[in-house]
């Protein structure tokens, strides 16, 4: 027996607010790498402008949960996604501070003359955003089979940083001139290390609302 | 130290905590099922519970959860045409027996009711009446030290020992129910069972008897009965859940409200259904 | 609508006032404390109603001691174990001999007691004024004993007390006030009736020496005094009326004294 209940309208609200909060990192995300291989200033000025929109919608995601916490007294699932939820947020939002520090060093880049070959560093990139959008979705189908799937892809980005950190600090003791350059890259590549750390985060919390079950610091 | 052996209360996860603590079976129902004539109340009811601990009976009006608790101590023999199949064992002794002693029954499994019944007598004699109709005290003075202990245990004493002697009926509805429980406290039970004891208080009144239900599993086995799944939530260790007649799960507290085994339980608890 | 209630308010009410004034008006040149102890004496000779109130008195009190025991246990046994055929006929017969007028049931005492004892007496008399009041205490007394919440019964007997118990201890008690108003009313009637004592205890001019005699009583004495020819005894008669009057009024008072609500 299936009843409508004005708590059902609120949890919808709540999904689509933190649903729109992981679209708008997401988005950060692709443009601000799109803005560093692509050389496109204007794209990374697009990303900082935006920052302060995500904030705000991670504000309302704390907002909502707080008052379905106080007035409805949530349980069992919707208690799980309710909590989900408030922690989800606050990720996403660091997710795209990250974006963020991505496309401040994309502006610097791109005013000096093109080094080499992103190849390892593009790929970083891809499996991020391919990650971020994979959790996303396993979040709104309540996916917990999924979330685990995308958490093992974790270990390709952890590897590509490892290979790009030593290629990186091989290159600035070769040629120190660019090691701004070399620098700048390699913080590059750990703001995605960590977006990927992120992206497990959200597939954890993901795990928890669908089973129950905590699988933090258990891989 | 040794893991103690697997008892009933082992057997019930309490997420994240591991499991319940050990405790021994107080209560043992199986197979029970009753009938209002020819009506079906339970159906099929099998459940143990604990000593010490508060188990909570949750579940839609008429799920039959009052009809249950009153079978715990025969006090739906009262009603006629009412018949009982199954059994009902309190320390592994069948108290639907021919023969068995339904008086004794009831001094072991002491009951408090939805809207508080005083006697209209004083607050004294309110308290004292167990006592003395099972001539559990000899002489005045140990009366008096029964009827004291009763009423600090109900944490009602300091409230009214000026006053033992005045109607019990000028108290206050919250104090008239604590005056019940010290009433069923002072033949020293050892189960007490509670039929939505504060349904019928305000929330300063129903937090004063939820303070006392937590103080007083250390003593006694408690049982109670309650519409309000938060009051369910803040004061019971276990939780059953019931539906037209029929238990549907049985779990520590804690996993009912977080993550309950069965989906029919999940659905009652998020209000998905009436 | 509220004026034409309190009209009939003051209506019914005004008949009360009117006919206690009048009997007051009536009775109060005879009334003087000789009356009040003297026996009855000849025309001319003035007399009194004391063996009168003496005998209502003890006829009275002969009909609660057998009346008011067999009547509230009647009324126990209906409520508690009311369930039954045989209760339900008894409480059928109950209900038939409120209905009975009261010199029949004067009449019949007469019968049975009488012609057996081959005397009036005190005895007949307060026998048949107990059997005038029991269906009436029988009938109050279930009525107030099923007033009595059942939730009150259930915490007795939760507390492992066994069915008599819960009656004799808490149901009773709680229903006493109840059951003390129904028996007022009996009490009160029949301190009214005239025609089974004439039957019964028949009457007599002399205080009262034991019980197996005919008795006075003032409603006897009343019929007497106002069906005679004489105006000094028919002014004697509305004095009698006046005393008992008072009486029941004092009963009244009384049971509701004693009854008043402590718990």
């Amino acid at each position: 027996m299936e009843v409508h209940r004005h708590l059902d309208e609120e949890l919808d609200a709540l999904r689509a607010t933190v649903l729109r909060l992981g679209g708008e990192a997401e988005a950060a995300l692709v443009r601000a790498m799109h803005a560093l291989t692509e050389r496109d200033t204007a794209a990374a000025r697009e990303v900082l402008e935006h920052d302060d929109d995500i904030d705000q919608l991670e504000v309302e995601v704390d907002r909502q949960c707080v008052d379905i916490f106080a007035l409805r007294q949530p349980a069992a699932r919707d208690l799980r996604f309710v909590m989900s939820v408030a922690k989800m947020a606050p990720v996403l939002e660091r997710i795209a501070d990250h974006a963020c520090n991505i496309a401040r060093a994309a502006v610097d880049l791109n005013t000096e003359p093109e080094l080499k070959d992103h190849s390892r560093l593009r790929q970083m990139g891809r499996i991020a955003s391919s990650m971020l959008g994979g959790a996303l979705d396993a979040f709104t189908k309540n996916d917990a089979m999924a979330a685990r799937e995308v958490i093992k892809r974790d270990v390709e980005i952890n590897d590509l940083y490892n290979q790009i950190f030593h290629d990186l600090i091989e290159m600035m003791a070769k040629e120190p001139a660019t090691a701004t350059r070399d620098a700048r890259l390699l913080f590059v590549a750990k703001h995605l290390e960590r977006i990927g750390d992120y992206v497990t985060d959200i597939c954890e919390l993901t795990v928890y609302m669908a089973e129950a079950a905590i699988i933090k610091h258990m891989h | 130290m040794s893991t103690p052996t697997p008892t009933l209360t082992t057997r019930f996860v309490v997420p994240h905590h591991g499991t319940l603590p050990a405790r021994a079976t107080k209560i043992a129902v199986a197979g029970l099922s009753f009938y209002y004539g020819r009506a079906q109340a339970l159906q099929n009811i099998s459940l143990e519970i604990p000593e010490r601990m508060v188990m909570a009976f949750i579940g839609p009006s008429g799920c039959g959860k009052t009809t249950f608790l009153r079978t715990l101590n025969r006090m739906n023999d009262v009603i006629p045409g009412t018949r009982v199949e199954g059994n009902v064992s309190i320390d592994g002794q069948d108290i639907y027996a021919p023969g068995a002693d339904v008086v004794e029954l009831r001094r072991k499994v002491g009951m408090v009711f939805q809207k508080s019944n005083p006697f209209p007598k004083s607050i004294f004699d309110n308290v004292a009446y167990g006592l003395k109709i099972n001539r559990i005290t000899s002489g005045k003075s140990e009366l008096e030290g029964r009827v004291e202990e009763a009423l600090k245990d109900a944490a009602l004493w300091s409230e009214v020992k000026d006053r033992l002697k005045s109607s019990a009926l000028g108290l206050s509805g919250g104090q008239q129910q604590r005056l019940c429980i010290a009433r069923a406290l002072a033949i020293r039970p050892e189960v007490i069972l509670m039929d939505e004891p504060a349904s019928a208080l305000d929330p300063i009144a129903t937090s004063k008897i939820e303070e006392l239900i937590v103080d007083l599993k250390k003593q006694y086995t408690i049982v109670i009965v309650t519409h309000n799944m938060q009051q369910a939530a803040r004061v019971s260790d276990l939780t059953a859940f019931f539906l037209l007649g029929k238990l549907i799960e049985v779990n520590s507290t804690e996993k009912v409200f977080t993550a309950p085994d069965e989906k029919l339980t999940e659905d009652y608890i998020t209000g998905r259904f009436g | 609508m509220t004026t034409l209630t309190a009209l009939c308010t003051f209506v019914a009410v005004g008949i009360l006032v009117i006919i206690l004034s009048y009997i007051a008006m009536s009775g109060i040149s005879a009334l003087s404390l000789r009356f009040l102890v003297d026996t009855p004496r000849p025309v001319g000779e003035g007399g009194g109603i004391g063996n009168a109130i003496v005998g209502s008195a003890l006829l009275l009190l002969l009909s609660c001691v057998v009346g008011l025991p067999l009547g509230i246990a009647t009324g126990v046994y209906l409520s508690e174990f009311g369930g039954g055929v045989f209760a339900s006929v008894v409480r059928f017969l109950v209900d038939t001999l409120t209905g009975i007028p009261s010199i029949v049931t004067g009449v019949f005492v007469y019968a049975l007691v009488v012609l057996r004892m081959s005397h009036f007496s005190a005895f007949a008399g307060g026998i048949a004024l107990a059997l005038i009041m029991i269906p009436i205490v029988a009938r109050t007394t279930e009525e107030m004993i099923k007033l009595v919440p059942h939730s009150l019964r259930e915490g007795a007997l939760a507390l492992g007390a066994p069915q008599w118990r819960v009656t004799m201890g808490v149901v009773i008690p709680a229903a006493a006030s109840g059951i003390a108003t129904g028996a007022m009313l009996a009490i009160a009637r029949v301190s009214g009736e005239t025609a089974p004592l004439l039957f019964t205890a028949f009457g007599s001019r002399f205080f009262p020496r034991n019980l197996n005699e005919p008795i006075a009583s003032l409603t006897v004495q009343i019929y007497n005094y106002a069906i005679s020819p004489y105006d000094e005894w028919h002014a004697q008669a509305w004095a009698a009326t006046l005393v008992l009057m008072t009486l029941i009024l004092s009963i009244n008072l009384v049971v509701r004294f004693l009854t008043r609500k402590k718990f």
